[in-house]
């Protein structure tokens, strides 16, 4: 093939470098792939797709005091969202009480504030734990929170076996890219794998582990985006197994969210490449038998970075485009961000008109009535195989830098991912890549939008609460379960039930949390970019 | 690439760029702190979590011109309060500039507490880097219509 002079036209190229052809055809069609449910599921784990089971529609949800959420999670169950999923504020993610001085300023703001098990109740409160399920993005106190769930689930005559939904409980992406950790990576693994553990002896409909891409929110192709959340589940899988676990057993119980953009078929292509790479991991490299242990199961964000400030309104037609894709991928649940994501929370109209999206796809469109809509695509085939090879070429290197957990401590991932915002940031402002109403397009003044306002009592409020609770429960049993989880930290018996023993007691977020640090330690971030 | 002909007396414009708060969304400070760095100053990073009386000390220490401050969870308010103040309790005059998820809103406010700029998530690297830079020679920086409509003010 002759090579392009340099005079012409740079040829089209996806967010992940793979040049675009102005035409496909049958010649492009390298493998034709099983039908959907079948090993490797490039085209979907089940056969028929969303007519056995429609995606869950969950939005992100949650702010302020457990009050307000209660009455956010009501309405859009009353809208007939389908699952919950629990946003949380800084100071719970990261292990603070809101009376805290850590946590000035931060209380209820990105999400509720949770501190004693009396919070998580009130949050629940009306809403039946045996029929809903409860997505909780929570990572470094994910074994606090699940064991309030849990908790509240009983005090509603809910049998623990009986509960669902999904813990994030991913360390590794956060020292990767969210940056919510707490712990050095050593200890923050051996918690995330305990409550995998834990989860799949005790908790049969729960996920224990969500294993999350946010390397692509922070910079990352799609390709590396895959190639980093895939070379975690490798990380959490052997993790797993050198405990002797069993991977038919916990194999089936791993989760994994994603990042879906504009760039429509490429995330396509992602997804149907993610999901045969997996199936292809778990049986060659980890002697998978089971499809369960075998198939990617994943939900995913429509929003994120891909959401301009700049004419929010633009933003309902970036997320149907990439709700769209999701569909056509065949996904387990999707999350739409509102359009005003980039300004504040959303407002009750910006998080029923992103749940409304999801709607109409499901129910005006024919996206749902058939697997894999887009399989025999020439374009969306080949696309798959060179998604494949790209994503396959970035995991040799993970592997190369010895795993995830060490190219994190050497700050390998995240320096690649630096780079990568940094070159996006420089192609944005040279106009090479295009984003409607920011650099091409660009109208005059902007319209005002009606945002969510944060309340402001909600920090006094909590901290004076959380006061009051420190002040009427039992100390001695407070104590004496928080000494259980020092003794656990410091050996090797599993976390999760001297967490549970506190949560009872109503130990707090902060408490529990700083039990761990004591022994552990905190983490020390890098500070090179 | 060294500047040879640079006068012996040049300096460098020295940038704090911090992350305070709890938020541990970093792609924006390393971004801007990547782009001061190729515009020729010297960058240093606070990393994650970085509290606000040890950025105050940072930047005293290390006499930077400019204090970039990256935050998008909401706390700017209470941050900004904290940092003139703890600033100002150790004589420093050092400028404030403010990037992140802030709602326009806000801005008097901040500006009312001294922060001298407010970039959006869409404000051109060039315009932060011509901010930083009139900053740091002493001038105020001014807000042109161009850069309001960019998201910045």
């Amino acid at each position: 093939m002759s090579r392009p002079r340099s005079k012409e036209p740079q040829a089209p190229k996806t967010r992940s470098g793979i040049e675009i052809r102005p035409v496909y055809g049958p010649q492009d069609v390298k493998q034709h792939s099983p039908p959907p449910g079948e090993y490797p599921f490039t085209r979907g784990i089940h056969p028929t797709m969303y007519r056995g089971k429609l995606w869950t529609m969950r939005q992100y949800a949650g702010f302020g005091t457990p009050e307000e959420t209660n009455q956010r999670f009501k309405y859009l169950l009353g809208q007939g969202q389908t699952g919950l999923s629990l946003a949380l504020d800084l100071p719970t993610q990261l292990g603070l009480d809101a009376d805290s001085e850590e946590a000035g300023g931060e209380v209820g703001k990105v999400g509720v504030s949770i501190c004693s098990l009396k919070d998580m109740e009130t949050v629940f409160a009306g809403i039946p734990l045996g029929e809903v399920s409860t997505s909780m993005t929570i990572n470094a106190t994910a074994g606090i929170l699940l064991a309030m769930y849990e908790a509240v689930a009983v005090k509603q005559g809910v049998a623990p076996a009986r509960i669902s939904g999904t813990v994030q409980n991913d360390l590794i992406k956060e020292f990767g890219s969210r940056g919510a950790w707490l712990y050095p990576i050593q200890p923050s693994l051996r918690l995330a794998v305990d409550i995998i553990q834990d989860c799949v002896d005790r908790l049969p409909r729960f996920n224990p582990i969500s294993i999350a891409s946010h390397y692509r929110d922070a910079g990352a192709t799609p390709a590396e985006e895959m190639a980093y959340t895939l070379a975690a589940g490798v990380e959490y899988v052997e993790r797993c197994l050198a405990r002797g676990m069993d991977v038919e057993k916990f194999g089936p119980r791993l989760s994994f969210f994603f990042y879906t953009y504009t760039n429509f078929f490429e995330e396509v292509a992602k997804y149907r490449a993610g999901r045969r790479i997996w199936a292809r991991l778990m049986k060659e490299r980890f002697g998978a038998k089971s499809p369960q242990a075998q198939m990617l199961r994943a939900a995913c964000v429509c929003g994120g970075h891909s959401l301009t400030r700049a004419e929010p309104l633009n933003n309902i037609a970036r997320s149907t485009i990439e709700a769209f894709a999701v569909a056509c991928s065949g996904l387990q649940s999707v999350f739409t961000a509102a359009y005003d994501e980039a300004f504040a929370i959303p407002t009750e109209l910006s998080a029923r008109t992103a749940l409304r999206v999801q709607q109409i796809l499901a129910l005006e469109t024919e996206v749902a009535q058939t697997a894999d809509p887009l399989a025999g695509s020439y374009f969306v085939e080949a696309l798959t195989d060179e998604m494949e090879a790209a994503i396959l070429k970035v995991m040799s290197e993970v592997e190369a830098q010895g795993g995830m957990a060490q190219a994190l401590e050497k700050n390998w991932v995240q320096q690649q991912i630096s780079r990568r915002a940094y070159e996006w940031q420089r192609a944005v402002e040279s106009g090479e890549q295009p984003i409607v109403g920011v650099n091409v397009h660009v109208s005059e003044g902007e319209q005002e939008l009606q945002l969510q306002q944060p309340s402001r009592e909600a920090e006094e409020q909590k901290a004076a609460g959380v006061k009051a609770l420190r002040a009427s429960r039992s100390q001695a049993a407070v104590d004496q379960a928080l000494g259980e989880i020092r003794r656990a930290a410091q050996g090797t018996d599993n976390l999760m039930p001297p967490i549970r023993a506190a949560v009872m007691a109503y130990a707090t977020v902060g408490e529990i949390s700083t039990a761990l640090k004591d022994v552990w330690g905190l983490y020390q971030p890098p500070t090179r970019f | 690439m060294v500047n040879v002909f640079s006068p012996p007396t040049a300096r460098k414009v020295r940038v704090l760029v911090a992350k305070p708060g709890l938020d541990g969304h970093d792609r924006g400070a390393k971004v801007i702190a990547a782009a001061l760095r190729d515009a020729g100053m010297e960058v240093i990073y606070t990393g994650l979590r970085a509290n606000v009386a040890a950025i105050a000390a940072a930047a005293v220490q290390e006499d930077v011109d400019v204090i970039g401050l990256s935050i998008l969870s909401g706390a700017h308010e209470s941050i900004c309060q904290r940092l003139t103040a703890e600033l100002k309790a150790m004589g420093a005059e050092i400028p404030v500039v403010i990037g992140g998820v802030i709602p326009t809103s806000d801005f008097p406010r901040l500006k009312a507490l001294g922060v001298k700029a407010v970039f959006g998530p869409e404000s051109p690297l060039e315009q932060v880097v011509a901010c930083v830079a009139a900053l740091a020679r002493g001038e105020e920086w001014s807000k042109d219509a161009k850069a309001q409509q960019q998201g910045a003010a």
